[in-house]
């Protein structure tokens, strides 16, 4: 089901004055922000003792629900790269009795939305269905969990698709410049893998694989599930029984080595010829569980987070033009953590841009946010928390994240004070620490004045 | 499933804008008590209660798009909404914007052909301050040229983003451009690049006068708040805009009688995955007659949406020939729309082969017409659609504003339901023998240019 073409041919269609994210995705920031009202989250243990969170809300007649394996493509093989994301496009197409058109027959029927996807550490899926459809939404997601059937037409379909997706994504440059990130970050780490691999280890990959990485990944013991809408606790309880009871107790899992990032102060130019030039750049994060994290959150905010007013917004698109988005984000995993962003600009303002985005980055390592910032910065975050909450899949994202992050059940009461206790003190000791050690900027295109050099360079 | 972020996108952007109808008859609360009225200056108001968080969407809608654009000023409508964010005599400099980000809310805008629309979205509490700024910049925006010259620099890297540097959205423009004979939808919402190289603030200023005033816009307020409340805020707000154009109804060119199939071929060393689409000239629910949209809504949900459309079983499951394939119709138009069907090859197929299956799948719906079962899948799923959407604020004020401006009324909106639930699949196969006209098409073909060297490093 690739839409991908109809998904540009709309951009045509409309025009957007501001591109929060553009061109970047950078996951997991989801996490953070908090109302000081509102969501009452409870913690239900199902007879069969898996644990979920749940928010009952009757007003729509409807059921979200949001749940996450530990897994993800950290745990392909090294020769086959692809496999995580190869195995949850084909979970859907065929299972149980159902070969894969009959069981697409069944969702629609229903209107149920089921979802599944891999990110770098894991297996995430969401399933949204009417409240009357309910038993049929669960016993669809429990065969796809348990009982796939990676059927050799199904396989080949989820290959060709990925295959052509790399293809596509060989000339992308927004794609050329995030891969080539990663793989100068991460050199002969999993990190620094694609994740949708290449076109050689994709083609390796076997009906056998998909089996054995279900299996060593779909296990009880890592997974996290939210449950929201018009449903009680005992009923949502028999339905995750039913659907990840038979699942094995533990996964298993391969360590990921410890590692740190490489090529700081480096700059990589690949060349393609497209008019504008797409920029990656990056340095070191922050761990969630780090106490300075919030500060970090903070002063990433105030360089170049969400808002249309973070300092490289101001300097590369108000004040000089030089982009239609620039944004700075942080992610975090279990052995790295990083502040990724980018930017898209014409060829002869590339060295310019990347050099502004370097210099704010140095002023904010040296000085640290003002007094002004700090206190804007709150008011934003504490304020923005409450509209990742105002739909059942957003409530439902949000309190897996908080699971897996490990943040426990009353994070959102905390967050505030959280925020509040955040001097500037704090800011400017974190600023130090996560930008003041330089970045990894990789560039495709063919920008003027910018070539590639090492770290010294 | 592959790209799950892509086919949201899809979804949002082929989904009929008009599902929210009155009460669902499920006792929920939101969008069942959709309030509307006028104000004395000539505002409409619509307000679209959900109490479940404190949290409000805030819209305002101008009936003003590309397509209202005298020619050779294409890209002004779309210049001019970013230009809104630069300040008013009384809010000066971003003023809003730094605001907005200060309380945590999110804002943004954006222009299509018929409407340019701007919002924000924050807690509840914080209405009244947004719709002072927003009614405050409906009459008293201030350019400069030096906020003016940089604005026009962003657009310029809107556009490469967005097309200049994506051979797929090349295509898509030229075979838009080819589409319309006569109507200017042919011309690109985001502009031709040597008319937006030309606008000045002049041009903008001209264009905002004419089109920014109370009696030309829709105000549309979803979330925690009631019609009464918004009603009294919006009288001392907006209702304190005066008149300061009269508005002219929208009467633009129209198409003659298509009569000559087009094709359109772009070829690029950097498209990887070849691809074909067409475009087929169709009414929109405003131009249609009555049933009509809802009927091509149907046939094209039959025909190419998700894994058990006809297209993506025929071309990428049973012939195994293609990684994808799809159809999608777009109802909301001020005037006669399109619908589109595409098919990207697996390796090793042509694209002549691809065009051969996705013409014998519509000569077999021109034929024979839809099965009933396909037709009630079909028609469960969109009106699903209905109740998923209800779970969504912001949607819900997406759709009514586009409906609305795009001339459906109230009364239309409410009963869309009904107008779904009455196609019958006799419908459908007149639809598809009237509508799907070669003569009235034009099919792009997106190839790989031959003989060229690899231009990457």
């Amino acid at each position: 089901m690739q839409t991908f073409q109809e998904a540009c041919r709309r951009a045509t269609r409309f025009a957007s004055a501001r591109l929060g994210t553009f061109p970047l995705t950078v996951a997991a920031l989801l996490a953070l922000a908090a109302p000081a009202h509102a969501v009452k989250i409870e913690r239900v243990v199902s007879p069969g003792g898996i644990e979920f969170w749940m928010v009952r809300d009757a007003t729509v007649p409807l059921i979200s629900v949001d749940f996450a394996f530990r897994g993800g493509t950290v745990q392909d093989p090294e020769d086959k790269g692809g496999l995580a994301e190869m195995t949850v496009a084909t979970l859907d197409e065929g299972a149980g009795e159902l070969d894969g058109t009959a069981f697409h027959e069944r969702l629609e029927r229903h209107a149920i939305e089921l979802q599944l996807r891999a990110n770098r550490e894991h297996l995430r899926g969401t399933l949204r269905t009417l409240k009357v459809n309910q038993d049929e939404a669960f016993n669809l997601l429990r065969l796809a969990l348990n009982e796939p059937r990676f059927e050799a037409a199904a396989v080949e379909r989820s290959r060709a698709q990925i295959v052509a997706n790399l293809r596509r994504q060989s000339t992308n440059p927004n794609s050329i410049a995030s891969r080539n990130w990663w793989a100068a970050a991460f050199p002969g780490h999993p990190y620094g893998r694609p994740s949708n691999g290449t076109l050689e280890s994709v083609a390796r990959i076997t009906a056998d694989d998909m089996r054995d990485y279900a299996r060593r990944v779909l296990a009880r013991e890592t997974l996290k599930i939210a449950v929201v809408g018009d449903i009680d606790p005992e009923a949502a309880g028999r339905h995750i029984d039913r659907t990840f009871g038979a699942l094995p107790a533990r996964p298993q899992l391969h360590p990921i080595p410890a590692t740190s990032m490489q090529g700081l102060g480096s700059r990589a130019v690949f060349a393609l010829n497209v008019p504008q030039a797409v920029v990656t750049f990056g340095g070191v994060g922050i761990a969630r569980k780090d106490p300075d994290f919030m500060a970090a959150y903070i002063v990433n905010h105030i360089l170049g987070g969400g808002s249309f007013t973070s300092r490289l917004y101001r300097e590369v698109r108000e004040i000089r033009g030089l982009a239609y988005g620039v944004n700075a984000g942080l992610m975090w995993f279990e052995r790295a953590a990083m502040l990724i962003g980018g930017t898209a600009t014409r060829a002869e303002s590339t060295a310019e841009t990347i050099e502004l985005i370097e210099n704010e980055f140095r002023k904010m390592a040296t000085e640290g946010p003002t007094e002004d910032e700090l206190a804007k910065a709150k008011t934003y975050l504490k304020g923005a928390f409450a509209l990742n909450l105002d739909t059942s899949s957003k409530i439902a994202a949000q309190l897996v994240q908080m699971q897996i992050d490990d943040l426990g059940i009353d994070y959102i009461e905390r967050r505030s004070a959280m925020i509040d206790a955040v001097t500037l003190a704090d800011t400017r000791r974190v600023a130090q620490r996560l930008l003041g050690s330089g970045l990894l900027v990789t560039v495709v295109g063919r920008p003027k004045g910018v070539t590639s050099r090492g770290p010294g360079g | 499933m592959l790209h799950a972020m892509r086919r949201t996108v899809v979804a949002l952007a082929t989904l009929p804008l008009m599902l929210l109808a009155g009460s669902s008859g499920h006792g929920t609360e939101t969008g069942s008590q959709v309030s509307y009225f006028t104000l004395a200056n000539g505002l409409e108001v619509v307000v679209i209660p959900d109490r479940r968080t404190p949290v409000v969407t805030h819209m305002i809608w101008y009936r003003v798009g590309s397509a209202d654009e005298t020619p050779g000023k294409s890209g002004l409508a779309h210049f001019l909404e970013h230009l809104l964010f630069k300040g008013t005599k009384k809010n000066p400099q971003g003023l809003f914007s730094r605001t907005v980000a200060t309380i945590g809310g999110a804002e943004n805008a954006f222009t299509s052909s018929d409407y340019t629309a701007y919002f924000q979205r924050t807690t509840r509490d914080r209405l009244k301050l947004m719709m002072e700024f927003e009614s405050d910049r409906m009459t008293g925006l201030v350019l400069t040229d030096d906020v003016v010259r940089p604005e026009l620099k962003v657009v310029l890297e809107e556009r490469n983003s967005r097309v200049e540097n994506n051979p797929a959205a090349r295509l898509a423009e030229q075979m838009e451009a080819a589409l319309f004979l006569n109507h200017p939808y042919g011309r690109p919402v985001i502009g031709w690049r040597h008319e937006i190289e030309q606008l000045t603030r002049e041009d903008a200023i001209a264009f905002y006068r004419r089109f920014y005033t109370p009696n030309n816009a829709i105000l549309v307020v979803a979330g925690d708040v009631t019609a009464q409340e918004v009603r009294q805020l919006a009288e001392e707000t907006y209702g304190q805009v005066p008149r300061v154009a009269e508005v002219k109804p929208r009467v633009r060119p129209q198409e003659p009688e298509q009569e000559a199939p087009r094709t359109i071929t772009l070829s690029d060393p950097r498209v990887t995955q070849q691809s074909i689409s067409r475009y087929y000239l169709v009414p929109s629910y405003t131009t249609g007659q009555k049933g009509m949209a809802e009927t091509l809504d149907l046939m094209a949900h039959i025909l190419g949406r998700g894994a058990n459309s006809r297209l993506y079983q025929k071309l990428v499951v049973e012939a195994g020939i293609a990684v994808g394939a799809g159809a999608s119709y777009y109802g909301t138009a001020l005037d006669h729309t399109r619908i589109t069907v595409y098919g990207a090859p697996r390796p090793g197929t042509s694209l002549a082969q691809i065009e051969e299956a996705i013409d014998a799948t519509i000569a077999e719906l021109i034929e024979k017409g839809v099965r009933q079962e396909e037709l009630e899948r079909a028609r469960n799923r969109i009106i699903a659609d209905f109740v998923y959407a209800q779970d969504n604020q912001s949607s819900l004020a997406r759709w009514y504003g586009a409906s609305l401006i795009t001339g459906m009324s109230m009364e239309q909106i409410r009963t869309w339901q009904d107008r779904v639930r009455a196609v019958t699949a006799d419908d459908i196969h007149n639809a598809a023998r009237q509508w799907l006209d070669k003569r009235r098409s034009v099919t792009g073909y997106l190839i790989r240019q031959s003989g060229s060297r690899d231009d990457r490093s």
